[in-house]
């Protein structure tokens, strides 16, 4: 049995531009969502989001780099940054050669996109600026993360919604497993800030017109976020080999697709992905202490994914801490499966539970332990990471304390 | 459009009572004859998705603006026909008195 490990942790979204920095939010239940920014919001029914405030992209970049990429990809490149440096890995011609990238995002460089489609037909512009294309494709972070280090091994993305990212991690992690590889890169990132993906959203009547409250029964809709995580994932010899500290171990992943409706959830498909990712990590529903829930807070998500938790866990579903990071950083879409698995980890190994904040109410129908507004001290061996898709393609992560 | 249809209260053969019905038939696919004033949402397989898709049809046709609270208390296509109908009269008495009332 091959084991995996996380050695590094690159982390950037509304609750900190670091690891350090996102520790403290979670630990202090801070919020990073305010007032949009970063784009215009005119007519916008909502005026919230977590965004990732005076990011310079040429602190992390030289400026032509910075050129090249759309506003996801900067995070996803400093994202990776972040995770190589504290991973301490040294990137040798061998290394180079194997080490794979995963990636995963929802919408891309929609920004980018929109920006020349406005030039176009809005403003009559007769050209568009010949970036467009490849400043527009979802793999754009996994190429530049790619250019940055060398790296030319296995590398791709995945893109399956709100599970991107998630989706990624557990792809790079059964790589590893297989054999594939001793070294990858994986996670995810998104940058979903402007007008039109936010009248996208607005449409879809699932946006709060005011907070993020996560499972308390007056929630009214998510909030949305950008940022990036990734995670460097290591063979644990290759790891212990070279000296590094591994910071998790990557047991169990699990996957599922409801078969049920586009938009709408399902706690069976839900529920089947959380019990494949026990069954892939050979454990029990008692050994498992936090699980850092899809919670979006809208009122159909909370409701189905606390069914799916009982389905999954039976008697232990009361037992388990359980919550939503989304309420401070927002749904950052293609990237909250590795924003949240980050969470988890760090909840994890710092003996401790985030909070799921704002939450002022309990729900009949949302009837766990849901760590409200404060963290508490807590000590487990297994943490979970849920991340449930539109398209109803779920997607589960098991990490182990080492 | 059969008014012969709408047979159980008055305002069901109005002008936009009939309007809503066709569009509500209209997004959802479905043959006119099949949607009326006493259909439910059960009745006719309509989810909260479908419901979000035939109110952004219904704004566009009676040029509304329906809140985003207001969706999620719709529950059968009487509810729609009302709740379209009191928009479109408030839009109408807006549009009709002076600016500083509703400005």
């Amino acid at each position: 049995m091959r084991r995996v490990v996380v050695t590094g942790i690159g982390v950037i979204c509304a609750a900190g531009r670091s690891r350090e920095e996102f520790l403290q939010s979670l630990r202090l239940g801070r919020t990073g969502i305010t007032r949009i920014e970063g784009a215009e919001i005119f007519d916008l029914r909502f005026r919230c989001g977590g965004e990732v405030k005076s990011f310079v992209a040429t602190d992390h970049m030289t400026p032509k780099a910075a050129d090249m990429i759309d506003r996801f990809a900067q995070f996803a490149l400093v994202a990776a940054q972040q995770a190589v440096a504290h991973s301490g890995i040294e990137f040798t011609p061998a290394l180079r050669d194997s080490a794979a990238i995963v990636t995963g995002s929802c919408v891309g460089g929609q920004t980018t996109e929109n920006t020349g489609f406005y030039d176009v037909y809005k403003l009559g512009r007769t050209r568009v600026h010949p970036m467009t294309i490849p400043k527009t494709m979802a793999n754009a972070g996994a190429s530049a993360i790619s250019l940055e280090y060398g790296i030319t091994g296995p590398s791709f993305t995945i893109s399956t919604a709100c599970s991107s990212s998630a989706h990624a991690i557990g792809q790079a992690f059964i790589m590893i497993r297989s054999g594939m590889c001793d070294f990858a890169i994986g996670g995810g990132s998104e940058a979903p800030f402007s007008y039109g993906i936010l009248k996208a959203w607005e449409a879809m009547r699932v946006v709060s017109p005011t907070v993020c409250r996560p499972f308390s029964r007056d929630r009214n809709g998510m909030v949305l976020g950008e940022g990036a995580a990734m995670l460097t994932v290591e063979l644990l010899e290759h790891a212990l080999a070279r000296g590094a500290r591994p910071i998790a171990e990557i047991v169990g992943f699990g996957m599922s697709a409801d078969a049920h409706h586009i938009t709408q959830p399902s706690a069976e498909g839900a529920s089947k992905a959380l019990r494949m990712a026990l069954k892939d990590a050979g454990i029990g529903p008692e050994q498992v202490g936090y699980v850092n829930a899809h919670g979006t807070g809208t009122t159909v998500n909370d409701a189905t994914e606390t069914k799916a938790l009982h389905l999954a866990f039976g008697a232990h579903a009361p037992k388990l801490a359980i919550s939503s990071t989304k309420a401070m950083h927002g749904h950052t879409l293609g990237a909250a499966g590795a924003i949240e698995s980050t969470a988890a980890i760090l909840a994890l190994t710092n003996d401790f539970v985030p909070p799921t904040i704002n939450f002022s109410e309990r729900d009949p129908e949302c009837d766990l332990d849901y760590v409200p507004n404060c963290a508490r001290p807590a000590s487990f061996e297994y943490a979970l990471s849920n991340s449930f898709a539109f398209g109803g393609l779920n997607a589960v992560l098991a990490f182990r304390r080492i | 459009m059969n008014p012969a249809e709408s047979t159980d209260t008055a305002a069901a053969g109005d002008d936009l009572t009939q309007r809503v019905l066709r569009i509500i038939a209209e997004t959802q696919r479905k043959d006119p004859s099949q949607v009326t004033i006493n259909s439910s949402f059960e009745e006719l397989g309509i989810d909260s998705m479908d419901g979000v898709n035939i109110v952004f049809a219904l704004e566009n046709e009676f040029n509304v603006n329906v809140p985003d609270e207001e969706v999620k208390n719709i529950r059968s296509v009487r509810d729609m026909v009302e709740g379209v109908r009191r928009l479109v009269e408030q839009g109408n008495a807006g549009q009709s008195s002076a600016a500083p009332a509703t400005s």
